[in-house]
Parts: structure tokens; sequence; C-alpha cells
């Protein structure tokens, strides 16, 4: 078997923490490099910390300096698609697929992590992994990755079923917390959201696991 | 940001009157709006770099929060719910509505030269 990549695809900073952040902890301690791509800065995001210390104008800086501490609690590496938060949706698909597809064959990843179509809640999520299917798709079948994306709308099982991989992340819990930290000026307010929400925990019990379907091709 | 100081903001919006600007005007209550409440609805506009040039302009107290409207030769620029505001380093006038939880609600931003994709490396 080839020497196995993970890339790590989503719009914005702190989608790795929340949505991946176990997996990609579990990969680490194995030894597997693990590149994350983000699509965008967040720059549109309307957690500006709590207390507020950013405003849309500086909270894209924060957003970056925030990826780079939780890049490095994760121990990846970081590339940065240049993407416009709140815009992907409206970019030519097969543009942004092409982009990527350059980018995951220069990685040679061998698995791909990345958000569920159409069950993703963000249309940056729906897009970005609408992309990076077609990506993938566009790839000679020998050479393609596996994709697995995480879906996140609620109900989500009604129609999907079963996730293919299911992680238990408590033992990478720390690093999982940590690194949803590092984004200061989003966690509280996501967090918060979790924390007030009439299932929190639920929410909560979402996050200590991760689950992922695999696309298939055929 | 501060807590917006009417007689500072009014000054800052006349000394803008009848200048080419740049705007951003945006309100949003968030892509997970109806994921975490499913009664919800999600709502959001934004315009990034309305290339304009107003007439006048004003601020209002509704006594919590401020609206302000600026007059077009064709139209007008509205937002209402700002709380806070700041004059950067670039002497843009940044003005923002937060909730509670300090999330952003509605942002006004007037600038002399356009709004930028990425803040510049030293901000």
């Amino acid at each position: 078997m080839s020497k196995e990549s993970v890339v790590v695809i989503f719009p914005h900073p702190d989608d790795e923490s929340f949505g991946a952040s176990g997996t990609i902890s579990k990969f680490r301690d194995e030894g597997i490099p693990v590149t994350y791509l983000c699509g965008t800065l967040g720059e549109m995001g309307r957690n500006m910390g709590n207390p507020v210390f950013a405003n849309r104008e500086t909270l894209s800086s924060f957003r970056k300096k925030e990826l780079t501490e939780a890049a490095r609690q994760l121990d990846i590496q970081v590339e940065m698609l240049g993407y416009r938060d709140k815009t992907l949706e409206f970019e030519p698909r097969d543009e942004v697929a092409a982009h990527l597809k350059e980018r995951i064959e220069a990685l040679g990843a061998t698995i791909v992590i990345t958000h569920y179509p159409g069950y993703a809640v963000h249309p940056d999520h729906d897009a970005l992994g609408a992309a990076v299917v077609e990506a993938v798709g566009k790839m000679k079948e020998a050479d393609r990755p596996q994709v697995w994306m995480h879906a996140i709308s609620n109900n989500h099982e009604l129609d999907l079923g079963d996730p293919d991989i299911v992680y238990d992340v408590r033992p990478y819990w720390e690093r999982k917390l940590a690194a949803i930290k590092a984004h200061l000026s989003q966690a509280d307010g996501m967090m918060s959201l979790i924390e007030n929400n009439t299932q929190a925990s639920e929410q909560l019990e979402r996050l200590k696991t991760e689950r992922f379907y695999q696309y298939s091709y055929k | 940001m501060d807590a917006i100081q009417q007689q500072i903001v009014q000054n800052k919006i006349d000394q803008l009157a009848g200048k080419d600007v740049y705007v951003h005007l945006e309100t949003t209550n968030g892509a997970y709006a109806s994921h975490f409440d499913e009664n919800a609805y999600n709502v959001g506009a934004f315009i990034r770099n309305a290339h304009v040039s107003y007439q006048h302009g004003k601020i209002v107290s509704t006594g919590g929060s401020y609206r302000v409207g600026l007059k077009l030769d064709l139209g007008w620029v509205y937002a209402e719910g700002l709380t806070d505001y700041e004059v950067d380093d670039k002497d843009r006038l940044l003005m923002a509505g937060h909730d509670r939880e300090g999330r952003l609600m509605v942002a006004l931003e007037i600038s002399e030269t356009p709004f930028s994709h990425e803040a510049d490396p030293d901000e």
C-alpha cells in the first residue's frame, strides 16, 4: 500500500477542530501526515469574541492566527485556499474542483475528509464538499483517495443511514478541546450555542464521536 | 470597538458626506440559526464595496442602539441596531450591532478606500 496521507478540506478556520480534530489526532499518533486545506478565512463570521475583540475588518487576521495555533496543537500542516467566506457556492464548481484536484494530487492524499454535500448546514460546507467529490471523481480510479464526508444536519441519519466510519474520540478529547479553544474568536460563541441548545447533551456527545460517510463512485 | 458616541459618529458621517466612499453593509443571524432552532429562519444580506456618494447622513438614537441613514442621489443606505463603533487606523468608520453574546447582527462601514478581502499583515 502506498504511503498514507490525509487531507482535510473544509471552508472555515475551526471546521477542522469541531468536525475532525479527534480523527486528525488519531492519524497523527499513527505518524500519518495530515494537511488542512482551509477554503476561506471565515472573515464573515458573526462571532467576534466574547467579550468582542474583533471587528469585520480585523476578523480575518484573528482567525488566521487562531488557525495557526490550532494547527500547532494538532501538529498538522495548513494551506489557505483563498476563497471568500459565504461565497463558495457561487463560484464555478468545476474551477474549484480543478483547484482541489491539483492540491489533492500534489499532497498524495490517500484519505480526503470533507463535508457531506447537502447535509452540512452551512452553504460553504455543502459547496466545498461537492467540489471535493467532483475533484476526486475527475481522478483516475486507481489514484483516487477515499472520500470521508462529515454530515451535520439534524436527522441526517434518516436519509443517510448509519455512518461508515465512527471514531470514539474521547481518548483525544483534551487535544480536541485545545484545538477548539485555539479558535478564540469563535469557540465561546459556538460552545454556548451548543450548551444552550435544547439538545445540549446530545450536541456535546456528538463532538465526542466523529462519524463519516464514505463516498462511493460506483 | 467601543459603545457608540453619537456626536463623534455624526461628525465622522458629516466629514465623509459628498465624497466618493465605499460601503460595507451587512446583516446576519448566522448560518446555523435554523440548525440550532428549528423555528428560526436563516436571514442575511451583505454588500461589500458599494461605491457611493451620499449627500448627508444622520445617526439617530433609539435608546440602547442606533440607526444610521445616508441619503444618496438615487436612494438610501440604512442600518438599524448599531451599538458599537470604531474609527480605525485607516480612518474608516466601522459600526456594528452585537447581541448579548457579542455576535454581530448588523454592520455598516464607510471608507474612502476599498475594503479588502484580507486585513494587512500588520493589522
